[in-house]
């Protein structure tokens, strides 16, 4: 049993107007078995708190903690963080020339682990992985991610995500750009990676769609930078007939006008 | 076939503006200094008046104006302005420009099956010019000065076994000339490695016939030590339906300047020009290609990678294509890739593809100089790969693509690991 823990967390970014918080003071806590769904509007800092989690070298963490079982991830280098358990499925999947997938998931999964995996199982469990995502299998000759279309991304994440078993998911939109099928396929290879028991999951979200498939305990909005309502699986209901209006004409109504105003300037 | 409509389309051109206004391929990215370089002075009235293949009408920075000639003469004292020479630092030649090369030309040691001959003659040979005329004033330097060369042949329809290898040792660095012959004969299928060793400071000619029906790979090894200067001119004639592959792998020398060119002389023939170069802190390492299709239907590749570290690593890569009007039903494709590994380093890297007919199967370019960037790195160690790890990742894959085309298992192990050791200085 694990325990992800985010304190009080602010980020800021550098811009070449200066330095910009995003994230406003979030507090959150995952633990093994749970999923828990962000939602928010475009710009509200969802992915900023992803990859700050991942540690992400462009995001500076102005005050607020995050451990994992006490660890203080922090202090830890982004290879450390992977290793320490914590995956990033990520929004938009950078694509990696010169180096094959096949060569990418051994290397990775050997850093992972600590060792190489016995070549003839690791062989079958990718190929049996891709098979279930509806991965072609010529894809493992390829370079990573370059050349994929969107939804072959996702798919690729969801991969990993099924090989490196680890404590904690964080699924960065992963069900943006993805069609009906492929969105069960995906959601599908989520749902049996947490069925094995030992991953907490956070699912990152601007729609609901994909809770039809992946079913959280727990609901997060945000918006601006913070989570302004939380609570169970009829949270998303709820915004799915609403939408976000509710929670925009407070603090993200003032923050469309600012950027407006910073557009006009 | 594609149907081109612009009757003479130059994409690319160095010295000029695009042709096409804003024409850029996936990420090509010109230096700046490419971009904005005007056209130079000495680029064409010289070569106008000397040229054996150009003439009226042929532009001044076409590839097919550009002057040939077997006397040093001919050719004006360099200054650096000229387009072929803008990029090579002359103070670092080392007197190969300006010199009588007088000096021992690098040993040759050559280890090759019972079926290949292999000879030293002197200058009258019959076979000496029969591929090449020197293209530029270092390479006829060379021609008017080397004593005896070696002339390499595969016998018709000679297919070796093993590979043959061409072993050439610098003696010093007192300016020098080499000059090799390799002849593929009818239907012959061969492997010829040059391997540039030692210390040298050399200006070398090496010719290549490849006949009708044969299948040539010929791999150019720089491996020199740190001080070594070598400037080589590759010049192949292709026959009817042959098949050439040319490798040029540039890792040691202070300055080493390889120009492979490969002229069609008869339909049905194939080229491949591969090249993979690592340029550490303070290495001039250039390669200027050119591909001559003057008659129709045949094939060429190319394709170079580059990998650069350390403080003023310099790589130049020119691919000068050129598709006559008679050479219809054309297929070429070229490309060049650069990886810069650190600041202060600095690829160059000029397409160029001078199309005469609208008749051709297809002919592209593509020029792309990425940085292993933040990005790359921020993926691979988010999947727990440590950084260094996944900067010899990133590196061993992008060079692999040349190295295992070599398809030489002895060369091709000695290269990865000259690329690791390359690697390895990387962390310092
Ligand atoms: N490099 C940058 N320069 C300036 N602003 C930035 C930069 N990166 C992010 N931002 C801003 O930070 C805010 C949060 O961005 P983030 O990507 O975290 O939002 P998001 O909730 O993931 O949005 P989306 O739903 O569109 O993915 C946005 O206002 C964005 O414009
Ligand atoms: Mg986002």
């Amino acid at each position: 049993m694990s325990t992800l823990e985010i304190k009080d967390l602010h980020v800021s970014i550098d811009t070449e107007q200066g330095t910009k918080e995003i994230l406003k003071g979030v507090s959150l806590t995952i633990k093994t078995g749970e999923t828990h769904a962000i939602m928010g509007p475009n710009g509200s800092g969802k992915s900023t708190l992803a990859s700050t989690v991942a540690g992400h070298p462009r995001y500076n963490v102005t005050s607020g903690t995050i451990t994992l079982d006490g660890e203080d991830v922090l202090a830890m280098s982004v290879d450390q963080r992977a290793r320490a358990g914590v995956f990033l499925a990520m929004q938009y999947p950078v694509e990696v020339p010169g180096v094959s997938m096949t060569n990418f998931l051994r290397t990775a999964k050997t850093a992972i682990d600590g060792e190489a995996p016995s070549l003839r199982h690791w062989t079958k469990d990718v190929k049996a992985a891709m098979a279930q995502l509806r991965i072609d299998a010529d894809f493992t000759q390829r370079n990573v991610n370059e050349g994929f279309s969107g939804g072959e991304k996702k798919r690729v994440e969801i991969l990993q995500l099924e090989l490196f078993k680890p404590k904690f998911a964080i699924l960065d939109e992963t069900d943006s750009g993805l069609d009906v099928d492929a969105l069960k396929v995906v959601s599908e290879g989520v749902n049996r990676a947490h069925a094995e028991g030992n991953m907490g999951t956070l699912l990152i979200t601007h729609y609901t769609r994909i809770l039809r498939y992946i079913k959280p305990e727990f609901v997060h909005v945000f918006v601006d930078g913070k989570v302004v309502e939380e609570g169970g699986p009829e949270l998303a209901d709820r915004l799915e007939e609403e939408g976000y209006d509710r929670y925009v004409q407070g603090a993200g109504a003032a923050t469309i006008a600012a950027a407006d105003a910073a557009a006009q300037a | 076939m594609t149907d081109i409509t612009t009757e003479k389309a130059r994409i690319g051109a160095p010295s000029s503006q695009p042709f096409i206004n804003g024409f850029t391929e996936e990420g090509e990215s010109l230096s700046p200094l490419n971009a904005a370089e005007s056209k130079s002075p000495l680029a064409g009235e010289a070569v106008k008046a000397h040229s054996h293949g150009g003439g009226v009408g042929i532009p001044d920075s076409s590839r097919a104006g550009r002057l040939t000639s077997y006397k040093l003469a001919d050719f004006k004292p360099l200054t650096g302005m000229e387009e072929d020479w803008r990029f090579t630092p002359l103070k670092r030649l080392k007197g190969l420009h300006t010199e009588v090369l007088t000096g021992t030309g690098p040993s040759v040691a050559v280890t090759a099956p019972d079926s290949v001959r292999v000879e030293t003659v002197g200058r009258n040979d019959a076979r000496i010019g029969s591929a090449g005329i020197p293209e530029d004033r270092v390479s006829a330097n060379a021609w008017e000065n080397f004593s005896e060369a070696t002339v390499i042949t595969v016998p018709a329809e000679v297919e070796t076994e093993s590979e043959v290898s061409v072993v050439l040792t610098g003696q010093g660095t007192q300016a020098a000339a080499q000059h090799v012959v390799i002849v593929a004969e009818k239907f012959s299928k061969a492997v010829v490695v040059l391997d540039h060793q030692g210390t040298a400071v050399v200006s070398e000619n090496v010719e290549i016939v490849v006949e009708d029906g044969a299948q040539l790979t010929v791999i150019s090894l720089q491996e020199w030590n740190d001080d070594a200067v070598h400037a080589s001119s590759q010049q192949a004639r292709i026959g009817r339906d042959a098949k050439f592959k040319h490798i040029v792998v540039s890792l040691g020398g202070d300055l080493v300047r390889v120009t492979p060119s490969a002229r069609f002389t008869a339909p049905g023939a194939e080229v491949e020009l591969l090249g993979l170069y690592f340029a550490d802190a303070g290495q001039h390492l250039e390669q200027r290609l050119f591909v001559d299709h003057g008659v129709p239907n045949c094939k060429s590749n190319v394709l170079y990678k580059g990998a650069l570290q350390g403080r003023n690593a310099h790589t130049v890569w020119v691919g000068d294509v050129l598709i006559r009007k008679e050479a219809e039903g054309t297929d070429t494709y070229e490309a060049n890739r650069n990886l810069v590994l650190t600041d202060g380093a600095r690829a160059d890297s000029v397409p160029n593809l001078e199309i005469e007919t609208g008749l051709i199967a297809g002919a592209g370019h593509a020029s792309a100089t990425g940085r292993f960037d933040d990005e790359h790195l921020f993926y691979l160690m988010a999947r727990g790969i440590p950084e260094d790890v996944a900067r010899r990742l990133v590196v061993r894959g992008f060079l692999n693509e040349i190295i295992q085309q070599i398809k030489v298992p002895a060369i091709e192990e000695r290269l990865t690991a000259a690329v690791e050791r390359e690697l390895a200085a990387t962390n310092h």
